[in-house]
């Protein structure tokens, strides 16, 4: 499958064209994430516009030290995809599966810090639910801040997961010489997928840690 | 569509970019400024995301349909907002 005339399926003209399809098709999935997370942050906007002080202060329950290493983390993690992408482009195996690893790496770094995140906030009885516990008046309003920062966060990691999940496969499948410089599309489409989940996280830190830090 | 091969160099520095404006970030929210917190965050956040969509995932470098696919994601996510907003700032 290395071999440029086995990599064009036969209903395009020509390998520009397989890949562009490839890039459309990702794009319309990456449109339906679009509209999937925008609906989170729709809703989660119309609660802070309508319960402006309870979110400052809930937000200031979050780890601004723990979320920017985060968000740091993906930055990274987001530098070796390309790289990996690039290096799928040049045709070389070893360097491919280096990045890939990297790129995994720092995912799950990303996850280990969301999931220490998670336990912090069980223990301050902030999981949303019978043990919640918010004193002040904002109590019930903060709840509503931390089920939006929960579920956004969650399916956020889910969709993290399944990004390393993806990457595994790719690593797989460079060992078993599957791409090459005429035939790496499904890395640079795994990338599309990574980075989108990346831009994701890049609304989600300011619009949940940095409410109202001043 | 990158029959394109983006240097690495463009890479390292959109990189240092997306790192200088997380930095800015988390310094501003520090600032007190009022209703301009929530649009300096949401304008550099924005601008990271245009980053990251040109160059890491190659749209400077693809076909006009494509940028219109790209497009057609965000353009619905905006109807949402814009409808919605309309309908819940306007509420009495």
């Amino acid at each position: 499958m290395s071999d440029p005339s086995t990599a064009l399926a036969h209903q395009f003209d020509d390998i520009e064209q397989q890949h562009e399809s490839a890039s459309l098709g990702m794009w319309i999935f990456l449109a339906t994430e679009i509209m999937f997370f925008g609906a989170l942050f729709l809703g989660y906007s119309v609660y802070r516009s309508a319960y402006s002080p309870a979110y400052s202060e809930a937000s200031r329950h979050l780890d601004v030290v723990l979320g920017g290493i985060n968000t740091a983390v993906l930055l990274c993690s987001s530098l070796t995809m390309a790289l990996a992408v690039h290096a799928a482009q040049l045709g070389g195996r070893r360097t491919v599966v280096m990045f890939l690893l990297a790129t995994i790496i720092l995912g799950s770094t990303f996850l280990g810090i969301k999931g220490l995140e998670y336990y912090h906030k069980y223990e301050e009885h902030l999981i949303p639910g019978a043990h919640f516990e918010f004193p002040g008046p904002n109590g019930p309003r903060a709840q509503i801040f931390f089920s939006f920062y929960f579920v956004m966060t969650a399916m956020h990691a889910l969709h993290m997961v399944v990004g390393v999940g993806i990457m595994l496969v790719m690593i797989l499948l460079t060992i078993r010489r599957r791409f090459s410089a005429s035939y790496y599309f499904p890395i640079e489409m795994a990338g599309l997928y990574w980075h989108f989940v990346d831009i994701v996280w890049v609304f989600l830190f300011p619009l949940l840690y940095l409410v109202d830090r001043s | 569509m990158a029959t394109h091969i983006v240097e690495k160099k463009t890479y390292y520095t959109v990189f240092a970019a997306l790192m200088v404006f997380l930095a800015a970030t988390i310094g501003i929210a520090y600032i007190h400024l009022g209703k301009l917190n929530v649009v300096a965050a949401l304008a550099i956040a924005f601008v990271k995301a245009w980053l990251i969509i040109l160059y890491f995932m190659h749209v400077r470098y693809s076909s006009r349909l494509l940028w219109i696919f790209v497009g057609a994601g965000f353009f619905w996510l905006a109807i949402l907002f814009a409808l919605s907003f309309a309908d819940f700032l306007t509420r009495l």
